[in-house]
């Protein structure tokens, strides 16, 4: 079988449909550790996708005025047990450009794997990216996960990013975000994580909010249990007048975990607003009871207050 | 047989005597009325029956169907039929109304619960019972998950706070339609108007009933004592 099917098989067992390498309306780019297994492009899109023996390295563009009516499906991973996959990637959205990019990033048998990730994400003015990243992760726990990303946002332009990462082990991973909003600009980054076994969990999320009227929104969803750990950092800088910003973390935590949530808003300009609020501790109590005065036993009311939390 | 029988309940909260030696019962299919000022305990005797964390009797005995409940956990005593919607329900991050009206009984019909409480399933089935729900709204929806329960008990405390007036005879319709359905009701309520409806009430007052009867005698005899605050020293003089 080859790499590619191999991949895509992954892919299907996470849920994922395979028929969008097939069709040709919609964009792709899809990578096993460092080699390029297969890749397809639309009009209004350009993509020049590089193999090495360091990593892979990718220029993406949305040109001037697209707006893509399909998403454009990345689809990562490394399907061996060891491993490492290293991607470059420089986005591009020209003014009034608007796609939505889905990742998936596949490591089902990771034992010894690596998967660093970095981004340079550049919206033009009056653009919009909506960025969702899913990660399937095998149950051994062995994998290193460190995406980071440097997101500039123009003026009038929205960015909106998921991480997400619920299935499987988590092993290591170490977020590092970092968004600038230009005037009018709006930035929501918004990440799922639930924690087993040792796992280490680390999110740092900055926006900085430069320009006037710009808003920001930083939204982390962490359960973690056994002998997790997770560490939160959310900074928002309100430097313009008008800016608006929020950071809203909540973490539950079971069993022998530890949580630990970073807040901090900074604010350099009188006529900007950032708030945030942060929730660490074990399921809530009264929600816990009402669902078990619905019927359901204590094990069954953690499931779903946890799964709801990170829906 | 009586469905619920409370004979001598006491309890304490931080050294404080909240219920003492109260006696109480419910037949099925009755719908019953608990009224009485804020702080005399309405809300405690519901914790108490569900089963909350924390509320534990001192002493006295809880049958329900026959069978001792005091050593139950909430959900056990859900699963024999005993349910409740707070006066204050909790929301839920990422459950939708779908799903809330089906937790237990995967292959109810939450349409049909919905419209029972007067929402349209085409505008809230797919939202979440988040905080973007007003307070009406999340109370409707809670009334409705407890109807698609169909309990043998419904404990309703003020179902009617956080409503506005002119759906009050929705209210009235939705705690009728739990008699309908087989359920008896506990309804804790501040307003005669929906304590009339009720098949008999009970006064409390500092801790015990001073007063059964139909709801028109007990709401009479409710306004008689002016109590605004209570301190119990009319009816338990």
């Amino acid at each position: 079988m080859s790499e590619l099917n191999d991949l895509m098989k992954a892919f299907g067992e996470a849920g994922g449909d395979r028929a969008v390498l097939d069709n040709h309306e919609i964009a792709h780019l899809a990578a096993s550790g460092h080699k390029l297994l297969s890749m397809n492009s639309v009009e209004g899109l350009e993509v020049d996708a590089k193999e090495a023996r360091t990593g892979i390295s990718a220029r993406v563009a949305v040109k001037e005025g697209v707006k893509l009516k399909n998403p454009v499906h990345l689809c990562f991973g490394v399907l061996h047990n060891k491993g490492t996959q290293k991607i470059r990637m420089d986005v591009t959205f020209e003014r009034n450009a608007s796609a939505r990019f889905i990742a998936h990033c596949l490591f089902p048998k990771a034992e010894k794997v690596r998967h660093i990730m970095d981004a340079v994400v550049d919206i033009g003015e009056g653009a919009e990216m909506q960025y969702s990243e899913t990660h399937y992760h095998g149950p051994y726990g062995g994998i290193e996960v460190v995406p980071k990303a440097v997101v500039r946002v123009g003026s009038n332009g929205r960015y909106f990013s998921e991480f997400t990462l619920v299935d499987g082990r988590v092993g290591t991973l170490d977020i590092d975000y970092a968004i600038e909003a230009g005037e009018n600009a709006v930035a929501e980054l918004t990440a799922r994580v639930f924690g087993h076994g040792s796992d280490a969990i680390n999110i740092k999320e900055k926006v900085v909010l430069s320009g006037d009227n710009a808003r920001g929104l930083i939204k982390t969803r962490v359960a973690i249990e056994d002998d997790a750990t997770a560490e939160v950092t959310g900074i928002t800088e309100g430097n313009a007048a008008g800016a608006r910003g929020h950071v809203d973390c909540m973490e539950i935590v079971k069993d022998r975990a530890v949580a630990r949530a970073v807040p901090i808003v900074n604010v350099t300009h009188p006529l900007a607003k950032v708030t945030h609020e942060a929730a660490i501790g074990s399921v809530d109590k009264r929600q816990m009871e009402t669902l078990m005065a619905h019927g359901l036993t204590p094990e069954e009311a953690v499931d779903v207050i946890v799964r709801g939390v990170l829906t | 047989m009586a469905l619920l029988e409370i004979q001598g309940l006491t309890y304490r909260a931080h050294d404080k005597e909240i219920l003492t030696d109260l006696a109480f019962s419910m037949d099925a299919e009755e719908i019953h009325a608990l009224v009485g000022t804020n702080g005399t305990g309405k809300s405690t005797l519901a914790y108490l029956i569900m089963g909350c964390e924390g509320y534990r009797p001192a002493s006295g005995e809880m049958r329900f169907d026959g069978k001792m409940i005091s050593g139950l956990k909430i959900h056990e005593r859900a699963a024999i039929g005993i349910a409740m919607a707070w006066q204050e329900p909790v929301r839920f991050e990422g459950i939708s109304v779908r799903e809330y009206l089906t937790l237990k009984h995967r292959e109810a019909d939450p349409s049909h619960y919905l419209e029972m409480v007067g929402l349209s399933p085409e505008l809230y089935l797919g939202r979440m019972v988040d905080k973007c729900l007003s307070g009406g709204e999340r109370k409707r929806i809670e009334l409705a998950s407890i109807l698609a329960l169909r309990p043998k008990l419904a404990i309703l405390d003020e179902p009617d706070s956080g409503i506005d007036m002119l759906s009050t005879q929705d209210i009235i319709n939705v705690i009728n339609l739990f008699k309908q359905n087989g359920s008896a009701v506990l309804l804790i309520t501040h307003r005669e108007e929906i304590a009339l409806i009720a098949d008999r009430a009970s006064q409390l007052c500092r801790g015990g009933i001073v007063c059964s009867g139909s709801p028109r005698e007990v709401a009479e005899y409710y306004k008689s004592r002016k109590c605004l605050v209570c301190d119990g020293e009319v009816c338990h003089e």
